[in-house]
This record gives C-alpha cells, sequence and structure tokens, in this order.
C-alpha cells in the first residue's frame, strides 16, 4: 500500500469513523462475480480493523461474512489472499463453521503453491481445525516444520505451540520434527523461493526465529519429561563436549532461544537441586554471552535463584552493573528492575551498585529513575539516607502521581528501617503534602506519617501536629476522615490532648458533613478517654453538646450517641474499649445474605453471633499483608494473580516464567472465614446434608490431604462438625487425561470401636469425575451421643469404577463398561481439635480470671520428639485445633515461652488454653497444658486431644 | 490498450462466463471430475471438507465450478453458495444404489429453494466404469426428474477418471445458458 504520507492521516481518519453495519452492508462487494480484488481488499482491512478496535459481531453477521468472504478464493490475487487469510483467522472465533476453508487452505499449503500462500495458509488452518481433523493434516504441518524456507517453518512451529492445548497427543508426536527445526542449518538461505515469485519482495528473516519458535514448541512437548529438558538444557551449554551426547555441535544463533534455554534451565534447577551446581556455574558463563539479551537473562535468572550464596550473586551484579550505563534505556530498565527486585531480598549484594544507581535518579528515563530511588532506599544506610532524601525532594516537583506514590510508599519502608531519621522523613513527608498531588498520591503520604507515628514513639506529636495541620486545609474528604479517626485513637494518650482538641473542633465548623460526622467521633473518644482528667472530659460534653444543634442529621445522631455514651462506664467500655472487631468480609457477606433473603426478617433480625470475630491486631496485620501485596505489585509492575491462573498458563507451556512462582497466596484467617461460608453453601446444595442444620458449627480449617503430591488421583479431606451429625468431605481430582470416573465414593472404616457413637448415615458420591476436573464427594456421621466426643482414625478407600475415554474430548467410549477398582488413601483421623471452633476472644485474660480454677484442666507432657519451642507451639495450635493469640506463634526466647490459644467448643463454648513450655537441649519440650471453658468437660477433652 | 481491444473481441464472440455449483453425495465424485476438467488429470483426492473453486474454460464459455463438499456435516452449509447459481451439477454416484434415494432428497431440497429456482440442472449419472452402474434412464426415474415441469434439466452419464461425458455435458450447460 503506498499512501502518501500527507494522505496517511486522511485515511486513518477514515478508519477511525468506520461504521459497523455500513461496513457490513459493502461487504455484498465479495459476492459479486468477477471478484474485485482492489475493492474486496480495502473492505477486508475495514472489517479487520473493526475486529481489532473490539467491535463485537453477533454469530450471525460472522457467519454471514466468513461464507461471502470465503467467495474470494476464486481469485488468484496474492494480497488479496493475504487479506483473505487474515480476516478467517480474526473470524474463526466469532463465525460458525469456519471448517469450510479447510480444503482451501490446505490446498494452499502444499508444497507446489507460494511461500506467502503456504505459511499464510498454515497460520490460518491452524485457527479452523479441531483437533479430530487434526491427523488428516498431520503430515503436512510435520513436513512444514522442517521446511527451509524460515517463514514456513515459523508458522508450522507457532501454529503447533497453539494447538498443543488442545491436541497435546498429536502434538507430542512431532517432537523429531521439531528437534530438527531446532537443529537446523542456517535457514536464511531461501534464494530457491525467490525464483519462483519473481515480483514479490520476500523478506526473509535473518533473526533465527526458527530455533526461538522451536525451543518454545519443544519444551512445550517435553516440559514433564525432566530428562529430557535437562537433555535439552546440556545441548546447547556449550560443554560436555564429547560426552554422552556425542559431541554436540548445536548452537543457539536466536538470542531469544537463548533466554528461553536460560528459563528452563532455571525450573531444571527448581525440579532437581541436586543439578543445581552444574547449572549454575551454565549461568554463570552465560551472564558473559556477548548479547545483552542472553546476559541479562542469566543474571536475572541467577538473582532470582532460592537461596542464593553471594557468591553465585557477585558475577550478575557485576553484569547488570555495567548494563546500568548503558545507552539503551531498555537495557538499563532491565537491569535496574532485577536489581530492584534483588535488593527487597538482598540488599547487601545490590551495594556495590550505589553509586550507578545514584548516577540513575537524574536519567531521563522516569521508570528507571523511579527504580533507581527505591532500589536505593532499600541498600542505602543510614549515613546515605540523609543525601538521598536531599535528591528526592529535588525532583518530586517534575515526577507524576504514579511515581510520587511509589517514592511515598519506598519512604514508608524506609521509615520502619531507620527509625532513627524520624525527623527528617517527617519532615520530607509533611513538605510533599504541601505540594500539589491527587488524591492517591496524598494518601500514601499521610499512610506513611501515620505509619510512622504509630512504629515510632518519639515523633508521635511532632507527627500527630503535621496531620493536624494538613487537616486544616485539606480537599479531600476521606483523608480528613481518615485523619480524624486517627487523631481520636493516638490523641488521648498524648501529653497535650487539648490541643488536638481544638483542631478537631475546628473541623466541626467548618467542614462538609463528613468530615464533621468524623470529627464528632474523634471527640467522642477524647471523651471517653480514660486518661484524661475530669475537666477535659468537661470541655468535651460541652463541645459535643454544641454539635447537637447541627444541621445533618448523622452528626447530630452521633453527637447524640456519644453523650450517652460517655456518660456511662459500662455502655462505653463495650463499644469504645472493645478490642475485637468483626471480620468485615465475612459481615459483609453475612449483611447481603440477609438482605437478598425475602424470610430472612420474618425469622427475627441479623444475628451477629453468626458473623466471626478477630481481634484488631489481626484485622490490621490482614491489612498489613494486603498492602504489602500490592505495593510489590505496584515495585515490579505486575498485576496481582488469582493463584488458579497458572495452571492454565503452564499448560500452553508459557513463555514466561515467572507467572507461577507470584500464585504462591499466603491465606489469612480472613480468607478462612470466606472459605467456610463457602463450604456452607457447598453443603447445603445437597439436601441430604442440608438438613443437618443451616451452617456447620465447625469446620477443618486447612485441608489434610490423603495423597502424596502427583499420584493418580488426589483427594482432600475437610471435616464438618454440626450439632448431631459430623460430614467429611472428599475434595477429589482425577490427573489421568485417559480415564473418566464414575461413581466415586470414599469408603470410610473405623480402626477403633463406634457403636453407639458414631453411625454412618449419608454417602454421597460422585457421579461423574473428569481428569481436572475436581468434585466433591461426602461421607456423613450421625453423632449419637452428644456427650462422647470421639477420638477416632478411620481407614480410607476410594472406589469407583474406571472408564478408557478419550483424551482430547472427555467423552467416555460408547462400549466400555468400565470395570471397578480401588485406591487406598491415608487414614484420617477425628480428634478433639475438630470439634474446637478458632476464634479470637477479646479480653481473653478477663475470661481466664472469671472461669477460674474449677473449669481448669491441667496436665504437663514430656514431649522429647520437638527440637524447639516454635515446633512445638505450631504441633499444639494444628492440635487444638484454637486460634493463637498474639505473639503465641513467635517464642521470644528460645528456652521458656508461653503461648495463649482461644477457640469456641462446637462454636459455642468459650474456651481459653494456656501452654507453658520450656526447653532443654536433649530432653526435648517440656509442656504444661492448662485449659479452661465454660463448659468444664470440654477442659479435660481439650487436654486430652495432646495425648 | 490491448485489454481493452481482447475485451472487445470477447464481447464480439460471445464470450461468456458461468458460474456452475457441483454438488452431490460425498464420494460421488466431484472433485475427481473438477480437477479432470481442469487438468486433464485424474487426481487422487481426499474428502473434501469445504470446496473448491477453479475456472474451466471450454468452447469459449468460462466456467467457475464451485465444487463443495458432500459430507453430512457440509450439505447443510451448501445454500451459502446458491446465490448467483447460473447451473447446477448434481453428480450421483451410479453404483451406490442403496443412498440413491438420499440424494434424491438432496437435490429435491436443492432445487426447492429461492434462490436456485432459474438455474439449469445437470446431472452426471457418474462411476459408469462399475459393473453394476445404473443407466442414466434408471437414474433418471430414481431421482423422480421427470416430476420437475418448470426447469431445464439433463442427465448424462460420465466416467470421471476418464473422463468420458463430461464436456459433453458442459456443452449441455453452454447452449442452454440464458442470457441476460
Amino acid at each position: 500500500m503506498s499512501w502518501k504520507k500527507d494522505e496517511d492521516t486522511d485515511e486513518l481518519g477514515a478508519l477511525m469513523h468506520l461504521d459497523r453495519s455500513t461496513v457490513l452492508q459493502e461487504a455484498r462487494v465479495f459476492n459479486e462475480t468477477p471478484i474485485r480484488p482492489r475493492q474486496s481488499r480495502i473492505l477486508l482491512a475495514k472489517i479487520i480493523f473493526l475486529l481489532y478496535r473490539g467491535e463485537s459481531m453477533s454469530t450471525t453477521e460472522a457467519t454471514e461474512l466468513f461464507f461471502s468472504i470465503t467467495k474470494l478464493f476464486q481469485s488468484k490475487d496474492m494480497s488479496l489472499r493475504q487479506m483473505v487469510y487474515l480476516a478467517i483467522k480474526e473470524l474463526s472465533t466469532i463465525s460458525e463453521d469456519v471448517i469450510m476453508v479447510t480444503s482451501s487452505l490446505m490446498k494452499d499449503m502444499q508444497p507446489k503453491s507460494e511461500v506467502t500462500y503456504r505459511a499464510n495458509a498454515i497460520r490460518a488452518l491452524c485457527k479452523i481445525v479441531d483437533p479430530s481433523m487434526l491427523p488428516g493434516i498431520e503430515r503436512f504441518l510435520k513436513a512444514a516444520i522442517v521446511e527451509r524456507s524460515p517463514s514456513i517453518a515459523s508458522a508450522a512451529l507457532v501454529s503447533s505451540l497453539h494447538l498443543f492445548g488442545d491436541a497435546k497427543d498429536v502434538v507430542r508426536r512431532w517432537g523429531n520434527e521439531v528437534n530438527e527445526a531446532l537443529n537446523g542449518k542456517s535457514l536464511s538461505q531461501g534464494s530457491s523461493f525467490f525464483g519462483a515469485s519473481a515480483n514479490q519482495n520476500q523478506v526473509v528473516s535473518t533473526s533465527n526465529i526458527v530455533q526461538y519458535h522451536a525451543m518454545g514448541l519443544l519444551y512445550a512437548i517435553r516440559q514433564h519429561d525432566r530428562m529430557a529438558v535437562l537433555k535439552l538444557v546440556q545441548t546447547f551449554s556449550g560443554q560436555n563436549k564429547g560426552s554422552w551426547m556425542g559431541g554436540s555441535g548445536a548452537t543457539l544463533r536466536s538470542n531469544m532461544a537463548h533466554v528461553l534455554l536460560i528459563r528452563y534451565a532455571v525450573r531444571v534447577m527448581e525440579d532437581d537441586p541436586s543439578l543445581a551446581p552444574q547449572l549454575s556455574t551454565l549461568l554463570e558463563e552465560w551472564v558473559r554471552h556477548r548479547s545483552d539479551m542472553v546476559s541479562l537473562e542469566a543474571a536475572r535468572a541467577i538473582c532470582h535463584l532460592k537461596n542464593v550464596t553471594s557468591k553465585q550473586l557477585t558475577p550478575a551484579v557485576n553484569a547488570l552493573q555495567l548494563f546500568l550505563s548503558s545507552p539503551k534505556a531498555t537495557v538499563r530498565f532491565a537491569a535496574i528492575r532485577t536489581l530492584n527486585t534483588l535488593a527487597r531480598t538482598n540488599p547487601e549484594a545490590v551495594q556495590p551498585c550505589n553509586v550507578d544507581m545514584e548516577g540513575l535518579i537524574t536519567d531521563s528515563n522516569r521508570s528507571v529513575a523511579t527504580f533507581a530511588i527505591t532500589t536505593l532506599l532499600k541498600t542505602g544506610n543510614e549515613a546515605s539516607v540523609d543525601r538521598l532524601m536531599k535528591q528526592m525532594q529535588g525532583f518530586m516537583t517534575e515526577i507524576s502521581d504514579e511515581f510520587k506514590i511509589i517514592v511515598a510508599e519506598a519512604v514508608r519502608s524506609l521509615c520502619r528501617k531507620f527509625p532513627g531519621k524520624h525527623s527528617l522523613f517527617l519532615g520530607f513527608l509533611s513538605g510533599v503534602l504541601r505540594d500539589e498531588g491527587g488524591y492517591e498520591f496524598k494518601r500514601s503520604a499521610i499512610e506513611a506519617i501515620v505509619d510512622l507515628a504509630k512504629h515510632v514513639p518519639e515523633c508521635k506529636e511532632t507527627a500527630l501536629a503535621h496531620l493536624c495541620e494538613f487537616i486544616e486545609d485539606c480537599e479531600f474528604t476521606k483523608l480528613s476522615v481518615r485523619v480524624l479517626h486517627f487523631l481520636g485513637e493516638e490523641g488521648p494518650h498524648t501529653a497535650r490532648p487539648t490541643v488536638y482538641i481544638r483542631h478537631i473542633y475546628n473541623r466541626v465548623v467548618l467542614e462538609n458533613a463528613v468530615v464533621r460526622a468524623a470529627a464528632v467521633n474523634a471527640l467522642a473518644k477524647f471523651g471517653a478517654s480514660t486518661v484524661g482528667d475530669a475537666s477535659l472530659q468537661r470541655s468535651v460534653r460541652v463541645l459535643l453538646k454544641r454539635c447537637l444543634d447541627d444541621r445533618d442529621d448523622e452528626v447530630r445522631d452521633r453527637a447524640a450517641w456519644a453523650l450517652r455514651m460517655t456518660g456511662d462506664e459500662n455502655v462505653r467500655d463495650k463499644y469504645i474499649r472493645d478490642d475485637s472487631t468483626f471480620a468485615l468480609a465475612a459481615l459483609e457477606r453475612k449483611l447481603v445474605e440477609y438482605c437478598a433473603d425475602p424470610g430472612a426478617a420474618l425469622k427475627g433480625s441479623f444475628n451477629f453471633d453468626s458473623v466471626p470475630r478477630i481481634s484488631r491486631a489481626q484485622e490490621v496485620e490482614a491489612r498489613d499483608r494486603q498492602r504489602q501485596e500490592t505495593m510489590d505489585a505496584v515495585l515490579t509492575g505486575t498485576t496481582l494473580k488469582a493463584p488458579t491462573s497458572s495452571k492454565t498458563a503452564a499448560g500452553k507451556g508459557d513463555l514466561s516464567a515467572d507467572a507461577t512462582q507470584d500464585a504462591g497466596a499466603s491465606s489469612g484467617f480472613v480468607d478462612v472465614f470466606e472459605q467456610q461460608a463457602k463450604y456452607a453453601s457447598q453443603l447445603n446444595a445437597i439436601p441430604e446434608l442440608a438438613a443437618f442444620g443451616e451452617q456447620p458449627l465447625v469446620s477443618s480449617q486447612t485441608p489434610t490431604a490423603l495423597t502424596e503430591a502427583e499420584t493418580e488421583y488426589g483427594v482432600q479431606c475437610i471435616k464438618h462438625i454440626y450439632s448431631n451429625h459430623i460430614v467429611f468431605q472428599f475434595d477429589i481430582t482425577n490427573t489421568i487425561p485417559e480415564q473418566v470416573l464414575e461413581q466415586v465414593e470414599v469408603a470410610m472404616e473405623p480402626e477403633e470401636d463406634i457403636d453407639g457413637v458414631l453411625q454412618p448415615v449419608v454417602v454421597v458420591p460422585i457421579s461423574e469425575l473428569k481428569c481436572d476436573e475436581p468434585a466433591t464427594a461426602y461421607v456423613a456421621f450421625e453423632h449419637l451421643d452428644p456427650e462422647t466426643f470421639p477420638a477416632v482414625s478411620f481407614a480410607c478407600t476410594l472406589k469407583f469404577i474406571v472408564k478408557e475415554c478419550d483424551p482430547a474430548t472427555g467423552e467416555p467410549e460408547d462400549d466400555d463398561d468400565g470395570f471397578e477398582d480401588e485406591y487406598s488413601l491415608e487414614a484420617t483421623e477425628l480428634n478433639a481439635g475438630d470439634f474446637m471452633q478458632a476464634t479470637y476472644i477479646p479480653d481473653s485474660h478477663a475470661l481466664w480470671e472469671s472461669l477460674g480454677d474449677s473449669a481448669q484442666s491441667v496436665e504437663t507432657f514430656a514431649l522429647s520428639n520437638f527440637d524447639s519451642i516454635k515446633e512445638c507451639t505450631e504441633k499444639v495450635v494444628e492440635l487444638l485445633g484454637m486460634c493463637p493469640l498474639e505473639g503465641a506463634l513467635a517464642p521470644k526466647s528460645k528456652a521458656a515461652h508461653q503461648a495463649v490459644l482461644t477457640g469456641k467448643w462446637l462454636g459455642k463454648s468459650k474456651t481459653v488454653a494456656r501452654a507453658r513450655m520450656t526447653y532443654q537441649k536433649g530432653a526435648g519440650v517440656t509442656m504444661e497444658l492448662a485449659v479452661r471453658s465454660e463448659e468444664p468437660s470440654v477442659s479435660e477433652l481439650v487436654v486430652s486431644a495432646i495425648a | 490498450m490491448g485489454g481493452s481491444i481482447s475485451k472487445m473481441l470477447s464481447k464480439l464472440f460471445g464470450n461468456k462466463e458461468m458460474r456452475i455449483l457441483m454438488l452431490g453425495l460425498d464420494a460421488a465424485g466431484k472433485t475427481t471430475i473438477l480437477y479432470k476438467l481442469k487438468l486433464n488429470q485424474s487426481v487422487t483426492t481426499i474428502p473434501t471438507v469445504g470446496f473448491n473453486v477453479e475456472t474451466v474454460t471450454y468452447k469459449n464459455v468460462k466456467f467457475n465450478v464451485w465444487d463443495v463438499g458432500g459430507q453430512d456435516k457440509i450439505r447443510p452449509l451448501w445454500r451459502h453458495y446458491y446465490t448467483g447459481t447460473q447451473g447446477l451439477i448434481f453428480v450421483v454416484d451410479s453404483a451406490d444404489r442403496e443412498r440413491i434415494d438420499e440424494a434424491r432428497t438432496e437435490l429435491h431440497r436443492i432445487v426447492s429453494d429461492r434462490e436456485m429456482k432459474d438455474c439449469l440442472l445437470l446431472v452426471f449419472a457418474n462411476k459408469q466404469d462399475l459393473p453394476s452402474a445404473m443407466t442414466p434412464a434408471e437414474v433418471t426415474e430414481k431421482l423422480g426428474l421427470h416430476r420437475m415441469r418448470d426447469r431445464q434439466w439433463y442427465v448424462h452419464p460420465s466416467c470421471a477418471t476418464t473422463g468420458e461425458g463430461l464436456f459433453e455435458g458442459l456443452s449441455w450447460l453452454s447452449q442452454n445458458i440464458k442470457t441476460p
């Protein structure tokens, strides 16, 4: 297309104003005979443009369009045909009956047609075939993979990679051809093809891209065969000449292929640590590769290794250091980004680059500069912080809000690291607060100050003063509310609370209703504080009384409530000094459920007891964790991923390696509540089980695996306790693609006598279990004697009918009646811990005292098999199924520790356990476990859980 | 310049173009016929998933022949190629007595379509070389062609592999084409 430069903009403008219905109308041109190649070609371009722009097309429209495009196959015009291929690829997912062009495309990919036809036909063909038709074209694809023309070979390889997801078995058979393409001689002397198409300008690639594509496909095919991958890596390692591989003369001409090879090498190392030394020398060698790309990737791989030693890191960091002064911005960016990640785990290793990084702060590329700053903040020592902060102040005004947020977050983490420098940080933060900036940026600055005030007591008053100054002139309501809340929390405990009261009351006079309401709440906290003297409380009451005349309902309501509450000691304690809070996610869900259920209001008002409570400390911890995750995401530029996404990516032999590692999610307790709510709705979906009660009193917090990892079948057990029933939930996964299991159930044989205590009542089997589609089976027992809580072990066996099936479709073969089979699982146990709901109980100390000795049960255990107190505590928490209070899991001393645990027996009776432990080398851990419960018999039961 | 002269000449000599749709049950021999006409070679074919399109010039008439696959799953898609068709070649495997009824049903379904109401119908009673082949008269009878009143139709015996009868069929088409 040879548009002149000045027409270019017009053409683009015309494209921008394309209308879908007009274009579809024009598509009638395709049906005309004879074909008008030029017009058709331009129209196809418009259609493709519309699709690329995200215009949606209905199936009928697309199908009609598709069939008119097929008519264009009667024209031999080459450029038209190329557009046809493109259009077919785009429509292949929207239109029906796209197999209609199979024959035509197969004809075009035959060796006797033009190279341009062949490569593009292959790509289009692979988009439209379904796996069942693949064997028909297999022969041609195999031939195309080893074709000498790079464009054809690449097309075939990439298409095969796309097909691999749906037709693994067929594509696997092409391993030899792919290997040949990978090792093939230089493919770029395709002179013979020029003769065939004299007037076509064939662009023959010199990038050796075929090797890259072949490498990717070969890995996809062999990825589960560890030896094969290792061999792949060794073949191209350039070492071991003349060894068992037979003197590999193979070389990697494509840098991108080399980058892939490095990633595969890292995966081999992760799977098999014994190969790590050999491969890490290889990585080190690759760091010295003459290509920037390869060298960077090797350095990055080393930096990301788990348990990397400083000796290994040195060459990598040296290489990265050199790249920092590269004239190419991309190279600088890649290097600084790698160093940034490394600085999070190994700040010392990055320190040698400090000087170079400081040079980058003024880099013209702001992304590079920001990474440089944040990295320096991590590696810097106390002395260099001053200088850095000064430099940052210099360019804060020049950068966009996004980067300012990153800087604010970095300063925030720095505050924790160097509390001694608090005045410097506070100065910096209050300075940036005065500057122009958006909400997000101001918010992160505020959070940083709040953090500082919380963690560095010496600077609290200054920090609060800065915050007071900020709200005097704050344009963001939300931030004013945040600051007022914080003032309310911290203000009463300072030496001169009156200062803050003045600032807060100013808000009541000057601000909008939302801020006024928040200010009233803050005042109330001063009024309710026990620290302040009586005169202060009187003054606060006067102020609150004035708020009663406010224009806004909410403000008056809050003021009235605050006045009422500050007057009454008991009420005050209940609301203001409660240190527990609802699990907010769970509360929200329950409220939504309540509002959605039309019959709920008739059953009574919302039941707050059903919402699990957590301590404020736990809530803060959850928020911190969340914040850390988002911050990491901001710093590394990755988006947060759902844990499930990794699986699909891995299946495609993904070219981006590190997706899977980020996904390892640590589960918090808030998630646990969510999880249990999910169980409840699953259980209620089964009528037999729904009859047991609205939701289980207690559900296991974490599933227990009853099979080893990577076996044929995966089974996890979760126990649910109802008031009169016990339900075992088995989440079962079938990992064999060639099998469909039917009538899957778990047979449970008690190993002790359970007559009169438990009686099996319901078994819910899985009717059909396909590969990689987990399903759930249940076994339910009736709990006959509510006074006895059995501790029983069950031998479990998985029973099912196996049917062979077609791995591609998952449909069982018709004539196969299947055969019965069994698979033995590990035993599952039921013990006292399963009846305990791990819940945080506020003020457990008072409860402990009020329950008294009479409700107590004590026993001392000599646990010689533990090597540390930490290990022992974790085991005890797991056995008792209780919630560890703050500090319980983090013993301060190695020799002695006290852990307090709380929980509710059957979700009702509050129980507190106190474990005192001492540790002596050689003797192991000695533990005294004291348990007090509202239900005295429970105390004994809990203690017996250990024995 | 030269192009425009040849165009004029072709007009003078009546160089016509004709759009032909070739249908029939699977394995009737459609693709073999197409390439016998095009290349004068007997080619080995695989079941056509989709269509083949070729231009065949015979006696100054340019035939645009669309050969669409006959498998069950493709038959519903035939209709997409009806528009603008001037001649339908329906190919029958004369030796396949079991499926001649099926062929009749399909044929009647095609010609009853509104888009096909003006087109000529040529039936190739193909595979005449096989011993058990039905005669053209038998095929005519079995396909119920006598009941077709408002249509010009013609049944011709053929053998795709040798090419016998194919061009006779085409000349019938070229003689009977209605000039628009």
